[in-house]
């Protein structure tokens, strides 16, 4: 029965099998200490990258791909997604990104429903997009913490679980306070409640007649984020809760992350002294909410001069579908001031750096995992596009449902074939 | 010469209290108030010029002149007392007008009293107009306009089959939605198919409609009753007989019968268009443009065959069943196949962007190996909607004679890292990148930093 599961999935059409293959004459952004390497070779000798450099001796056997001096990245992570979580918003049995009337919170893992053959996969890793922290969103009428995430590969059907339980989710803010009971203080006594609860665990309430509102399980999922082993993102805009969340962080023991962000520039120092990053979209310019008042164009730029390590993300209805538009995002903000290597680094080494997965991922440094991008231009600009996408060195096939879509139109209009550039 | 002008004055604000600048006694209700404050004739020289005709000029001039385009060439001479501005290395454009936004109406901040697009009770509202909702502070409209965004449409939202009149305002700073109104633009009525309304009224409250037919219904029920309103309505001019009753909801169907009002139509899948297009014929009148029209390029041809616009998203898909084979050549599809291919925003966030969103669709055009050369993408985004709109010849394109509505852009306008560097309306200065207002436009911004600095 295993050998013919085994078969089968050999069967699939998928991801072409690794060997060794070398790019050269590139510019290669290394997002390490090397940094831009013009005119670069990079070697990956199957599923890892070899070595980087300038001159390096091609292996025999590999097999060449000449980048003409294009530009190589990093695949793209992206910070805040619900890749594989779910199909179609509007149709409510192909999403599982949020807990809509859930007896659970903490307990709820979005590894349980991840689909790794979602039709959303393809149309975004041919766009570069390689790695996501697949994270839970909040619904009315859910909870406070919304559930824990994990980083998943976008080229595997099998292997696509890079790290479970990476990091916890939970709203505060605006957000939180409707999802608590109708004010900041409930949703800030609700998240102290929970963490108390974890701490007393086994031990009789002061008050049987008030029960936890926690169940076993999700205590159990909240102790590694007591412990200050599973960070806690939470999703915060105004620069008061930002504040008031730095100090529940620093009182619990808690590793923090901020997601929204939209007023962090304004408590930039105090971020970068309790060395917390943000998650951010920074295309998110516009008063939208009460709680971002003092939102601004620039603000990528001016949390990257304070030193905030920043991660960015999608922050609207687009995060899952249009994840492939995080480099827009590092374009908009390195249109806005920001250093573009840094902007760049906010869509690759940073989100692998934010979820601990830095040894392996997010940079193009010998010995790493070569999830390599060959662009055809500037990877920030809209109109780029990649050449050749690798996943732990094997080539992405250029295919999804909207490349099919195209092709079956531009035929029956007679628009002529597609033609790769 | 300041005695008359002082009692023409005291003869508005006799007439008028109406606490702003309204004009003379003669004005309709609700009609434009706005007029281009006096300008200087301003040239703009050696730049990358895209003329929205399909056009490039290098190292082109374009001069603008008592609130028009008077010449757009090489080598042109300054009028006395004429702005030079010199803009090598820079691109110029027509200004960008977004067919389809939610400014104003569906306002930042996003809190219940803004939420004024919708009037989601009843499927069929004809009646109401989404100039009458516009919070001409919505600090969205100073944001678009540092993204080179002129005009802009304003419609209500998609919950109801007929949901509306919208307007197309100009971009300009303004306390009353009658300063920004386009002085002569027609007006539209929007329209929405598929999965909205019957999900407002089917699904959330129960009532009709509840399917796609039960639109179709729907539409063709309002219309068979504007068809008898408009009957009335004609002989009634014609004979001088009894006019019918007034209905503010029928003199909007009417107008659109008698080709006054153009119709917007929200539709996403290929067939539902082809069906509209059905209804259309059924009752005589003209659907100006498809809206979101995330499956246009299945029906590129008809669409073309019927002098049909589509105005789309550069990427948005999968948010909903109808939106599901959205893909990113849609636009450049469009385009290629000799249809009336734009890009609208339909978002606050989108709007000050349009030029990059016609940059990625631009892209994915070359992509799927479409010559899409940056004079033609531009039409996208400027002559284009101009035509969906009905005020191509105002707009859209710079062309002798039409509004002086221009954009100096830094770099190449497509580029991701692209800045509006000036942006004319009607020939006045309306934002200057290097020299930003002191202080935000919209009353709604001010305040939010205050004493920041002095309190730390």
């Amino acid at each position: 029965m295993k050998a013919a599961a085994l078969i089968l999935l050999a069967l699939l059409p998928g991801i072409a099998s690794a060997g060794t293959i070398a790019i050269t004459n590139a510019e290669i952004h290394t997002l390490g200490r090397a940094g831009v390497i013009a005119h670069g070779s990079l070697i990956i000798r199957d599923q890892r990258i070899e070595a980087v450099g300038q001159n390096l001796a091609l292996p025999p056997g590999a097999k060449i791909i000449d980048a003409g001096g294009k530009p190589v990245t990093p695949g793209l992570f992206d910070a805040y997604t619900s890749l594989g979580l779910k199909e179609i918003d509007g149709v409510e049995e192909s999403d599982d990104s949020a807990a809509k009337k859930p007896r659970y919170s903490a307990a709820l893992d979005v590894a349980d429903a991840f689909n790794p053959r979602s039709t959303l996969i393809p149309v975004n890793r041919i766009e570069g997009l390689t790695r996501a922290a697949a994270a839970p969103e909040s619904a009315d009428g859910g909870s406070l913490i919304s559930g824990q995430g994990a980083v998943i590969s976008l080229g595997s059907l099998s292997q696509w679980l890079v790290k479970p339980k990476a990091a916890m989710y939970a709203q505060l803010g605006e957000t939180g306070a409707s999802l608590s009971g109708g004010s900041r203080t409930t949703a800030w006594a609700a998240l102290r409640e929970a963490f108390n609860d974890v701490r007393r665990a086994g031990a009789p309430r002061v008050n049987p007649e008030h029960p936890s509102q926690l169940t076993e399980e999700d205590i159990e999922a909240l102790r590694p984020v007591l412990a200050g082993e599973e960070p806690l993102v939470l999703h915060l805009n105004r620069a008061s809760d930002i504040l008031a969340a730095l100090k529940f962080a620093d009182d619990n023991g808690i590793k923090l992350i901020v997601r929204g962000g939209a007023e962090a520039w304004l408590v930039a120092q105090p971020l970068a002294e309790h060395q917390v990053p943000v998650i951010l979209d920074p295309r998110l310019d516009l008063p939208q909410h009460f709680e971002s008042l003092a939102a601004r164009a620039d603000a990528a730029a001016l949390l990257q001069k304070a030193s905030v390590l920043l991660a960015f993300a999608l922050d609207d209805d687009f995060a899952t579908h249009n994840a492939r538009n995080v480099r827009q995002l590092a374009g908009n903000a390195a249109a806005q001031g920001m250093d573009r290597e840094a902007a760049l680094a906010a869509i690759t080494l940073n989100p692998a750096r934010i979820y601990g997965v830095d040894n392996t991922l997010g940079s193009l440094e010998a010995g790493k995992i070569a999830d390599v991008v060959l662009w055809d231009g500037d990877p920030l600009e809209t109109t780029s596009f990649p050449r050749t996408v690798f996943i732990e060195g094997r080539e992405v096939p250029a295919i999804s449902r909207q490349t099919e879509l195209r092709d079956r139109y531009m035929q029956r209009l007679h628009l002529g074939p597609y033609v790769k550039q | 010469m300041q005695r008359p002008l002082y009692a023409a004055a005291l003869a508005t604000l006799l007439i008028c209290a109406c606490g702003h600048n309204q004009g003379t006694a003669q004005r309709e209700p609700y009609a434009s108030t706005y007029a281009p404050r006096a300008a200087v004739p301003v040239l703009i020289r050696h730049a990358t010029v895209l003329t929205g005709t399909g056009s490039r000029l290098d190292d082109g001039d374009v001069l603008i002149q008592d609130h028009k385009i008077a010449q757009v060439g090489k080598g042109l001479a300054a009028p006395a007392g004429a702005v030079v501005v010199d803009a090598q290395g820079r691109w110029v454009t027509p200004g960008i007008i977004d067919p389809h936004s939610h400014l104003g109406v569906y306002a930042s901040p996003e809190v219940w009293a803004m939420s004024d697009g919708n009037e989601a009770t009843s499927p069929t509202t004809p009646d109401v107009w989404s100039e009458h909702s516009v919070w001409p502070q919505d600090p969205g409209f100073e944001q678009a306009r540092m993204g080179g965004v002129t005009s802009m449409l304003i419609l209500p939202g998609s919950a109801n089959l007929i949901g509306g009149r919208g307007t197309l305002l100009k971009n300009v700073p303004a306390t009353t939605y009658q300063e920004m109104k386009f002085p002569g633009a027609p007006q539209v009525l929007k329209m929405a198919c598929g999965e909205n309304p019957k999900r407002v009224y089917g699904k959330d409250q129960h009532r009709f409609p509840s399917t796609w037919m039960g639109d179709v219904a729907g539409y063709r029920e309002a219309f068979v009753k504007a068809t008898e309103y408009k009957a009335k309505r004609d002989a009634a001019k014609k004979k001088g007989g009894s006019a019918p009753d007034r209905d503010i909801g029928m003199e909007t169907l009417a107008d659109v019968l008698d080709g006054k009002i153009l119709v917007e139509m929200h539709c996403y899948r290929a067939d539902q268009m082809a069906t509209m297009l059905d209804v259309a014929q059924e009752f005589k009148f003209k659907i100006s443009a498809f809206h979101h029209a995330v499956e246009a390029y299945k029906i590129a041809p008809l669409l073309k065959a019927t002098d049909t616009c589509a105005v789309m998203w550069a990427d948005w898909w999968g948010f909903k069943m109808e939106a599901y084979d959205g893909i990113r050549e849609n636009i450049a599809m469009v385009d290629a196949a000799g249809a009336c291919a734009t890009v609208h925003s339909d978002d606050p966030i989108g709007i000050p962007r349009l030029n990059q969103e016609a940059g990625k669709a631009m892209a994915a055009g070359w992509r799927a190996g479409l010559d899409i050369p940056r004079e033609r993408a531009i039409r996208w985004i400027t002559a284009n909607p101009a035509k969906a709109l009905g005020v191509s010849d105002r707009v859209g394109t710079l062309e002798s004679g039409k509004d002086g509505d221009v954009v100096v852009w830094s770099a190449d306008p497509f580029s991701v890292y692209s800045h509006a560097d000036l942006v004319y309306i009607d020939g006045v200065l309306r934002y200057d990148r290097a020299h930003p207002p002191a202080q935000p436009e919209s009353d709604f911004k001010l305040g939010v930093l205050g004493s920041e600095e002095e309190m730390q």
